[in-house]
Protein backbone atom coordinates (compact mmCIF):
# COMPACT_ATOMS: atom_id res chain seq x y z
CA UNK A 1 0.00 0.00 0.00
CA UNK A 2 2.78 2.35 0.92
CA UNK A 3 4.63 1.62 -2.30
CA UNK A 4 1.46 2.14 -4.27
CA UNK A 5 0.82 5.52 -2.71
CA UNK A 6 4.42 6.50 -3.39
CA UNK A 7 3.91 5.54 -7.00
CA UNK A 8 0.83 7.74 -7.19
CA UNK A 9 2.76 10.56 -5.57
CA UNK A 10 5.44 10.36 -8.21
CA UNK A 11 2.90 10.25 -10.99
CA UNK A 12 1.26 13.38 -9.71
CA UNK A 13 4.44 15.40 -9.36
CA UNK A 14 6.18 14.41 -12.52
CA UNK A 15 7.62 17.91 -12.87
CA UNK A 16 11.35 18.18 -12.12
CA UNK A 17 12.40 19.70 -8.86
CA UNK A 18 13.04 23.45 -9.25
CA UNK A 19 16.68 24.42 -9.37
CA UNK A 20 18.22 26.34 -6.50
CA UNK A 21 19.56 29.66 -7.66
CA UNK A 22 23.32 29.66 -7.91
CA UNK A 23 24.93 32.61 -6.20
CA UNK A 24 27.22 34.63 -8.42
CA UNK A 25 29.30 37.23 -6.61
CA UNK A 26 30.09 39.30 -9.68
CA UNK A 27 28.82 38.78 -13.23
CA UNK A 28 31.43 38.34 -15.97
CA UNK A 29 33.02 41.59 -17.10
CA UNK A 30 32.30 40.78 -20.73
CA UNK A 31 29.29 40.09 -22.90
CA UNK A 32 31.18 37.60 -25.03
CA UNK A 33 34.37 36.57 -26.82
CA UNK A 34 34.86 36.32 -30.57
CA UNK A 35 37.57 34.35 -32.36
CA UNK A 36 39.63 36.26 -34.92
CA UNK A 37 41.86 35.26 -37.82
CA UNK A 38 39.83 32.19 -38.65
CA UNK A 39 39.19 30.93 -42.18
CA UNK A 40 35.51 30.19 -42.15
CA UNK A 41 33.26 32.56 -40.33
CA UNK A 42 31.18 30.62 -37.82
CA UNK A 43 27.86 32.09 -36.94
CA UNK A 44 27.18 29.64 -34.13
CA UNK A 45 28.05 30.51 -30.58
CA UNK A 46 28.46 28.83 -27.22
CA UNK A 47 26.33 30.17 -24.40
CA UNK A 48 28.32 30.34 -21.19
CA UNK A 49 25.99 30.83 -18.24
CA UNK A 50 26.88 33.17 -15.39
CA UNK A 51 27.07 30.30 -12.94
CA UNK A 52 29.43 28.43 -15.26
CA UNK A 53 31.66 31.46 -15.51
CA UNK A 54 31.58 31.74 -11.72
CA UNK A 55 32.47 28.04 -11.36
CA UNK A 56 35.55 28.45 -13.58
CA UNK A 57 36.52 31.61 -11.74
CA UNK A 58 36.26 30.06 -8.27
CA UNK A 59 37.96 26.77 -9.14
CA UNK A 60 40.66 27.87 -11.59
CA UNK A 61 41.27 31.53 -10.84
CA UNK A 62 40.67 31.77 -7.10
CA UNK A 63 42.01 28.19 -6.78
CA UNK A 64 39.33 27.04 -4.36
CA UNK A 65 38.47 23.41 -3.77
CA UNK A 66 35.14 22.28 -5.16
CA UNK A 67 33.81 22.04 -1.60
CA UNK A 68 34.67 25.64 -0.78
CA UNK A 69 33.43 26.91 -4.14
CA UNK A 70 30.12 25.07 -3.80
CA UNK A 71 29.58 26.71 -0.41
CA UNK A 72 30.22 30.14 -1.91
CA UNK A 73 27.65 29.48 -4.63
CA UNK A 74 25.12 27.99 -2.22
CA UNK A 75 24.86 24.62 -3.96
CA UNK A 76 26.04 21.09 -3.22
CA UNK A 77 29.53 19.94 -4.17
CA UNK A 78 28.12 17.51 -6.72
CA UNK A 79 26.08 20.23 -8.42
CA UNK A 80 29.11 22.47 -8.46
CA UNK A 81 31.15 19.71 -10.10
CA UNK A 82 28.50 19.30 -12.79
CA UNK A 83 28.34 23.03 -13.52
CA UNK A 84 32.14 23.24 -13.58
CA UNK A 85 32.43 20.31 -15.96
CA UNK A 86 29.81 21.77 -18.28
CA UNK A 87 31.67 25.09 -18.23
CA UNK A 88 34.99 23.44 -19.16
CA UNK A 89 33.36 21.51 -21.97
CA UNK A 90 31.75 24.63 -23.35
CA UNK A 91 35.07 26.48 -23.30
CA UNK A 92 36.77 23.56 -25.06
CA UNK A 93 33.99 23.41 -27.63
CA UNK A 94 34.35 27.11 -28.36
CA UNK A 95 38.13 26.83 -28.79
CA UNK A 96 38.14 23.71 -30.95
CA UNK A 97 35.15 24.52 -33.10
CA UNK A 98 36.08 28.24 -33.41
CA UNK A 99 32.88 29.46 -31.87
CA UNK A 100 31.96 32.71 -30.27
CA UNK A 101 31.34 32.66 -26.50
CA UNK A 102 28.37 34.56 -25.17
CA UNK A 103 27.74 35.28 -21.51
CA UNK A 104 24.12 34.41 -20.71
CA UNK A 105 22.29 35.05 -17.46
CA UNK A 106 21.33 31.41 -16.75
CA UNK A 107 20.10 30.30 -13.36
CA UNK A 108 22.10 32.71 -11.29
CA UNK A 109 21.40 35.11 -8.50
CA UNK A 110 23.41 38.29 -8.51
CA UNK A 111 22.45 40.70 -5.85
CA UNK A 112 20.48 40.45 -2.64
CA UNK A 113 18.53 43.62 -3.38
CA UNK A 114 16.68 42.06 -6.31
CA UNK A 115 13.27 40.45 -6.16
CA UNK A 116 11.55 38.27 -8.71
CA UNK A 117 7.84 38.22 -9.56
CA UNK A 118 6.62 34.67 -10.17
CA UNK A 119 3.62 35.98 -12.09
CA UNK A 120 5.34 37.91 -14.90
CA UNK A 121 9.00 36.92 -14.32
CA UNK A 122 10.13 40.53 -13.96
CA UNK A 123 13.06 41.20 -11.66
CA UNK A 124 13.03 44.45 -9.71
CA UNK A 125 14.52 46.43 -6.85
CA UNK A 126 12.64 48.14 -4.06
CA UNK A 127 14.24 51.46 -3.13
CA UNK A 128 13.56 53.12 0.21
CA UNK A 129 11.06 55.51 -1.35
CA UNK A 130 8.64 52.71 -2.19
CA UNK A 131 6.48 51.22 0.53
CA UNK A 132 4.60 48.30 -0.98
CA UNK A 133 6.41 45.08 -1.81
CA UNK A 134 4.39 43.95 -4.80
CA UNK A 135 5.49 43.61 -8.42
CA UNK A 136 5.79 47.05 -10.08
CA UNK A 137 4.62 45.65 -13.43
CA UNK A 138 1.70 43.30 -12.80
CA UNK A 139 0.98 44.37 -9.18
CA UNK A 140 1.07 40.73 -8.07
CA UNK A 141 2.18 39.91 -4.54
CA UNK A 142 3.61 36.57 -5.71
CA UNK A 143 7.16 37.91 -5.34
CA UNK A 144 10.24 36.41 -3.75
CA UNK A 145 13.58 37.86 -2.73
CA UNK A 146 16.48 36.35 -4.57
CA UNK A 147 18.47 35.09 -1.65
CA UNK B 1 4.31 58.24 -10.24
CA UNK B 2 6.04 58.33 -13.59
CA UNK B 3 7.45 55.22 -15.22
CA UNK B 4 10.11 55.18 -17.90
CA UNK B 5 10.21 52.36 -20.45
CA UNK B 6 13.11 52.06 -22.88
CA UNK B 7 11.89 51.83 -26.47
CA UNK B 8 13.42 51.31 -29.91
CA UNK B 9 10.87 53.51 -31.70
CA UNK B 10 8.73 56.53 -30.90
CA UNK B 11 5.44 54.62 -30.98
CA UNK B 12 3.88 52.33 -28.36
CA UNK B 13 3.58 49.60 -31.02
CA UNK B 14 7.36 49.41 -31.42
CA UNK B 15 9.45 46.80 -29.60
CA UNK B 16 10.78 47.61 -26.16
CA UNK B 17 14.57 48.17 -25.95
CA UNK B 18 16.44 45.83 -23.64
CA UNK B 19 19.35 48.24 -23.36
CA UNK B 20 19.15 51.10 -20.91
CA UNK B 21 21.65 53.79 -21.95
CA UNK B 22 21.65 52.94 -25.65
CA UNK B 23 17.90 52.84 -26.07
CA UNK B 24 16.82 55.15 -28.90
CA UNK B 25 13.67 56.44 -27.22
CA UNK B 26 12.20 56.63 -23.76
CA UNK B 27 8.51 56.24 -23.13
CA UNK B 28 7.45 58.16 -20.04
CA UNK B 29 4.17 56.87 -18.68
CA UNK B 30 2.23 58.80 -16.09
CA UNK B 31 0.41 56.17 -14.07
CA UNK B 32 -2.12 58.65 -12.68
CA UNK B 33 -3.36 59.99 -16.00
CA UNK B 34 -2.35 57.02 -18.15
CA UNK B 35 -0.70 59.32 -20.68
CA UNK B 36 2.55 58.32 -22.33
CA UNK B 37 5.03 60.65 -23.99
CA UNK B 38 8.10 59.74 -25.99
CA UNK B 39 11.44 61.42 -25.47
CA UNK B 40 14.43 60.93 -27.76
CA UNK B 41 17.61 59.73 -26.11
CA UNK B 42 20.35 62.15 -27.19
CA UNK B 43 23.06 60.08 -25.53
CA UNK B 44 22.34 56.86 -27.42
CA UNK B 45 25.18 57.31 -29.91
CA UNK B 46 27.80 58.59 -27.47
CA UNK B 47 31.13 56.94 -26.78
CA UNK B 48 31.24 56.33 -23.04
CA UNK B 49 29.58 57.12 -19.75
CA UNK B 50 26.17 56.68 -21.32
CA UNK B 51 24.68 54.72 -18.46
CA UNK B 52 25.59 57.50 -16.05
CA UNK B 53 24.26 60.25 -18.35
CA UNK B 54 21.03 58.41 -18.93
CA UNK B 55 20.59 57.73 -15.22
CA UNK B 56 21.08 61.46 -14.56
CA UNK B 57 18.44 62.24 -17.17
CA UNK B 58 16.06 59.79 -15.51
CA UNK B 59 16.51 61.57 -12.19
CA UNK B 60 15.99 64.94 -13.93
CA UNK B 61 12.71 63.74 -15.41
CA UNK B 62 11.48 62.85 -11.94
CA UNK B 63 10.82 59.25 -12.86
CA UNK B 64 10.22 56.79 -10.01
CA UNK B 65 10.50 53.55 -11.93
CA UNK B 66 12.58 52.44 -14.91
CA UNK B 67 11.80 49.38 -17.01
CA UNK B 68 14.54 47.98 -19.21
CA UNK B 69 16.28 44.71 -20.08
CA UNK B 70 19.52 45.30 -18.21
CA UNK B 71 21.34 47.98 -16.22
CA UNK B 72 25.07 48.57 -16.21
CA UNK B 73 26.92 48.73 -12.88
CA UNK B 74 27.31 52.54 -12.93
CA UNK B 75 23.71 53.21 -13.90
CA UNK B 76 22.49 50.79 -11.25
CA UNK B 77 24.56 52.48 -8.56
CA UNK B 78 23.26 55.92 -9.48
CA UNK B 79 19.64 54.84 -9.73
CA UNK B 80 19.97 53.04 -6.39
CA UNK B 81 21.34 56.21 -4.84
CA UNK B 82 18.44 58.33 -6.07
CA UNK B 83 15.85 55.77 -5.01
CA UNK B 84 14.65 54.93 -8.51
CA UNK B 85 13.08 51.52 -8.81
CA UNK B 86 14.62 49.32 -11.50
CA UNK B 87 12.68 46.60 -13.29
CA UNK B 88 14.28 44.05 -15.58
CA UNK B 89 12.12 42.31 -18.16
CA UNK B 90 13.82 39.66 -20.23
CA UNK B 91 11.03 38.94 -22.70
CA UNK B 92 10.65 40.36 -26.21
CA UNK B 93 7.67 42.63 -25.72
CA UNK B 94 6.22 45.72 -27.32
CA UNK B 95 6.06 48.94 -25.29
CA UNK B 96 2.27 48.79 -25.40
CA UNK B 97 2.33 45.28 -23.84
CA UNK B 98 4.27 46.58 -20.86
CA UNK B 99 1.97 49.62 -20.53
CA UNK B 100 -1.02 47.29 -20.54
CA UNK B 101 0.58 45.08 -17.88
CA UNK B 102 1.15 48.09 -15.64
CA UNK B 103 -2.37 49.36 -16.16
CA UNK B 104 -3.60 45.82 -15.45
Amino acid sequence: MRIFSLYLYEQKFIMARPKTLRKVVKPPGFKGYKPYGHQHAQTKCVELLYEEYEAIKLADYDLMTHQQASEVMGISRATFARIYERARRKMAEALVEVKEIKAVYGHALLDKSWLICHNCNARFTIPETIRNRNCPVCKSFNVEALK
Amino acid sequence: MKTLITSTTSTPEGPFDKRFGRAAWFCVLDEKTGESTFIKNENAEGQSGIGTKTAEKVVELGVGKVISGDFGPKAKKLLDKFGVQMVIINEDLKVIDIINRIKG
